[in-house]
C-alpha cells in the first residue's frame, strides 16, 4: 500500500562461512521501501565484500511489485560486486512476483529519446513556419467561408435558422448584462474624469458631447467587440474544437454536410445580426452612465444633457460605428470558428485554440479599428 | 487487513437518474482474488453499476462497501485511502494526452508514494514492461493504437499495486487478437498479484476466458437475473434471458419496441 512512512520490513545480516554473507529480509517489503532497502543492502555489500550472498526471503509476509523489483536489483548489485548470489526460502508467491520483473526490459532504452529543447535558430524557424501555415489556413478558411456565405444568401432555405437563433440568444441576449454594465460604468468614468478637468475651464456643458462622441465613435464598438470575443469567440472555438476531437466534424463531412455551412454559418449570421445591436445598446448604456454624472455631479437637467448628446451625434458617426461593428462581428465569429476547425489532438489543443481565438480576434479588432480610423478620415 | 470477508460488498443498491430507475435491489459480494464479470445487454446498467462501485455516482439507496468502508458515506480522507487501494481502467484508457506514457504511469507513484523520481521511474518502467509496452516510455498516448492505450491505462491503474482493479469494457473496440492478449494479461495479473477484479464486459469469449463468476444484469428486471460461474450459467440455466445472452440469440420483437420507446439511454 502506498502509505506509512515506516519501513515495515526488517533486514538482518550475519557472516556465513568462507567469506559469505547471509541477509535475511522479513516483514512487508513494499514499494515505499524500494530505495531504502536497496541502499541498506548496498552498504552491507560494501562493508563485508562477500564472495557469496544468500538472501533469505522466507520471512516476507507481503511483497508487492516494488518489493519484487527491490529483490531483483539486490541480486544484480550482488553479482556486480562479484559475489555468488542465492535466493533462499522463496515460496511460490515470492517466485511468482519475481517472475514478473524483467530488468532487461525495464532498462531497455526507449524507442524514442526524450524530447530535447530546441535551439534558438530552430525555434525561430519553427515559429516562422507556423506563422506561415497559420496565415495560409486563415486565408483558406476565409475563402471557404465566403463561398459558404454566398451559398447561404442564394439559398437561405438551407441555412440552419434554428441554430442561428440559438446563437443569437447566446451571443446577444445573454451578453446584455455584462455589456450593459461595463459600458454604463465606462460612460460614468469618462464623464466623471473629464468633468473634473472641464470644470476648471467652466466647460462642464461639453461633458455630454464628449461622452457620446467617445462612446459612439470608438469605445462602444470596441468594448462590445472585445466582450463578445471573450464570451462568444472563445465558446465557438471550444465547441467546434471539441467536436473536432470527437470526430463529429469528420462525421458531418462524410455524411455530405459542409462543416462550414453546418457549423460556422449559423454562428457567423448570428454574430452579424447581434453585434451591431449590442454596440448600439452599449453606446446607450455609456451615455446613460455619463448622464448620471451630468445630473448629480454637474447639476444639468436630463433634458439639457440629452439635448447636448443628440446635438453632438451625426448620422455619419452612427453609420461608421455600425460598419465597424459588422466588421468586428465577422472577425470574432470567423476567427472563433477557424481556430476550432484547426484543432488536432486532445483536450490541450482545445484549450490553446480557445486562447488563440480570443487573442487573435482582439488583435485583429484593434488592427481593423485603426484601419477604419484612417479610412474614414481620408476617404469619406 | 483481514483476508477473510468480501473485498467489495454491494447492498441493495438502487441507481437512478432523475425519474428513471436504472437498477434496484442489487446485492452481491466479491471475495479476495476473484475475477467477477458484470455482463448484460446494452443499456442494462453495467457501466452505471461500475461507476457506483468506484464512488463516482452516489447510490439513490443502498450502499457499496470496499474493504468494509461505505464509499458513499466515507469522509474525504477515508475515501482517498480506499481509492488508493483500487485501480480503474476506463473505457478508452483515459490517459492524460499531454503527458508521455512514462509520465502518466509515474503520476500516482510520485503523488502517493515516498519514492524519489528515479525510483518512481523504475517502478513505472516495471509496470509498462508488465503490459508489454517497454520501449514506448516517451510516446504520447495519441501516437499509440487503441489497444496500446488501453494497456498503458492498465499500467497506470496498476501503478500502486491496487488490491482491486475495475475494468470498464476492456475489450471494446479491440481486434480479437489484441482482445485475447488483454484477457491473458488480466489472467496473469490476477494469478501473480492476487488482484481482485471487477470487469464490465459483454464479450462472450472473454467472459468464458477470464471470469470466475458472472453477474448478469437485465434492463427490464433492472437488476441481477443470474449469478455464477459462466459455464454453469450457460449450460444449466433455464431462464430464457440467460440462455439468450449466452447463446447470442436476439431478444424478441417486444424488446426492440421497448428500446425505441425508451430512446438512447446509455449503458
Amino acid at each position: 500500500m502506498a502509505q506509512g512512512q515506516e519501513p515495515a520490513y526488517e533486514m538482518k545480516s550475519e557472516p556465513a562461512g568462507g567469506g559469505g554473507l547471509r541477509v535475511e529480509i522479513s516483514g512487508r517489503l513494499e514499494m515505499n521501501a524500494l530505495e531504502g532497502a536497496l541502499e541498506r543492502f548496498g552498504r552491507l555489500l560494501e562493508e563485508s565484500r562477500p564472495h557469496r550472498v544468500e538472501l533469505a526471503v522466507g520471512g516476507i509476509d507481503y511483497l508487492d511489485s516494488g518489493g519484487a523489483l527491490a529483490l531483483c536489483l539486490m541480486e544484480e548489485a550482488a553479482r556486480k560486486a562479484g559475489a555468488d548470489f542465492r535466493l533462499a526460502q522463496a515460496g511460490p508467491e515470492v517466485r511468482g512476483m519475481l517472475a514478473l520483473v524483467d530488468l532487461d526490459k525495464i532498462r531497455r532504452r526507449p524507442l524514442r529519446a526524450e524530447e530535447r529543447g530546441l535551439g534558438f535558430v530552430e525555434q525561430v524557424g519553427q515559429a516562422s513556419l507556423e506563422l506561415w501555415r497559420d496565415f495560409v489556413e486563415l486565408v483558406t478558411f476565409l475563402g471557404d467561408f465566403l463561398i459558404a456565405l454566398s451559398r447561404a444568401l442564394r439559398r437561405p432555405r438551407l441555412v440552419r435558422w434554428q441554430e442561428t437563433f440559438f446563437y443569437m440568444e447566446q451571443v446577444g441576449v445573454n451578453g446584455l448584462p455584462i455589456v450593459g454594465l461595463i459600458s454604463f460604468l465606462l460612460g460614468l468614468i469618462i464623464a466623471f474624469m473629464s468633468s473634473l478637468q472641464l470644470k476648471t475651464f467652466g466647460a462642464d456643458a461639453y461633458v455630454a458631447a464628449l461622452v457620446s462622441v467617445a462612446m459612439v465613435r470608438e469605445l462602444g464598438p470596441i468594448m462590445t467587440a472585445i466582450l463578445v470575443a471573450g464570451r462568444s469567440g472563445s465558446s465557438f472555438a471550444a465547441e467546434i474544437g471539441t467536436m473536432r476531437v470527437n470526430e463529429e466534424v469528420d462525421a458531418l463531412e462524410v455524411m455530405g454536410f459542409d462543416p462550414t455551412d453546418f457549423l460556422a454559418i449559423p454562428k457567423m449570421l448570428a454574430a452579424l445580426a447581434v453585434v451591431p445591436v449590442l454596440t448600439i445598446y452599449s453606446c446607450v448604456a455609456g451615455i446613460l452612465g455619463g448622464m448620471v454624472v451630468g445630473i448629480w455631479g454637474l447639476g444639468l437637467t436630463p433634458y439639457t444633457y440629452l439635448h447636448h448628446t443628440i446635438d453632438s451625434l451625426s448620422a455619419y458617426g452612427i453609420t461608421t460605428a455600425l460598419i465597424k461593428s459588422l466588421a468586428f462581428a465577422l472577425i470574432i465569429a470567423g476567427i472563433g470558428c477557424q481556430r476550432g476547425f484547426v484543432v488536432r489532438g486532445g483536450a490541450q489543443a482545445v484549450g490553446s485554440a480557445t486562447t488563440s481565438a480570443v487573442v487573435t480576434a482582439m488583435f485583429l479588432i484593434i488592427v481593423a479599428d485603426s484601419a477604419f480610423a484612417v479610412l474614414f478620415y481620408y476617404v469619406f | 487487513m483481514g483476508a477473510e470477508g468480501p473485498v467489495i460488498e454491494v447492498r441493495g443498491l438502487k441507481a437512478q437518474f432523475g425519474e428513471q430507475v436504472i437498477l434496484r435491489g442489487v446485492s452481491f459480494a466479491v471475495t479476495r482474488g476473484e475475477v467477477v464479470v458484470v455482463a448484460g445487454g446494452s443499456g442494462c446498467g453495467k457501466s452505471t453499476l461500475l461507476k457506483h462501485m468506484i464512488g463516482l455516482y452516489e447510490p439513490a439507496a443502498g450502499s457499496v462497501l470496499i474493504d468494509g468502508v461505505d464509499i458513499a458515506q466515507a469522509r474525504e480522507a477515508e475515501l482517498e485511502r480506499v481509492r488508493r487501494r483500487i485501480g480503474v481502467l476506463f473505457q478508452s484508457g483515459a490517459l492524460l494526452g499531454s503527458l508521455t506514457l512514462l509520465e502518466n504511469v509515474m503520476l500516482p507513484l510520485v503523488g502517493f508514494t515516498s519514492l524519489s523520481r528515479r525510483g518512481a521511474e523504475l517502478v513505472a518502467r516495471l509496470k509498462l514492461s508488465l503490459v508489454g509496452l517497454s520501449g514506448y516510455e516517451n510516446h504520447l498516448p495519441s501516437e499509440l493504437s487503441g489497444g496500446m492505450q488501453k494497456r498503458a491505462g492498465l499500467a497506470r491503474a496498476m501503478a500502486l499495486d491496487p488490491q482491486v482493479l475495475f475494468f470498464d469494457e476492456p475489450s471494446a473496440g479491440l481486434d480479437p487478437v489484441t482482445s485475447a492478449e488483454l484477457d491473458l494479461l488480466i489472467k496473469r495479473i490476477n494469478r501473480n498479484l492476487g488482484t481482485t477484479m471487477v470487469i464490465v464486459s459483454h464479450e462472450l469469449a472473454s467472459i468464458f476466458e477470464i471470469a470466475h463468476r458472472v453477474i448478469l444484469l437485465d434492463k427490464k428486471a433492472k437488476g441481477i437475473i443470474a449469478m455464477g460461474p459462466p459455464r454453469e450459467l450457460s449450460e444449466q440455466s433455464s431462464d430464457p434471458r440467460v440462455v439468450d445472452f449466452f447463446h447470442r440469440r436476439p431478444a424478441d420483437a417486444a424488446d426492440a419496441a421497448e428500446l425505441d420507446e425508451n430512446g438512447g439511454m446509455k449503458a
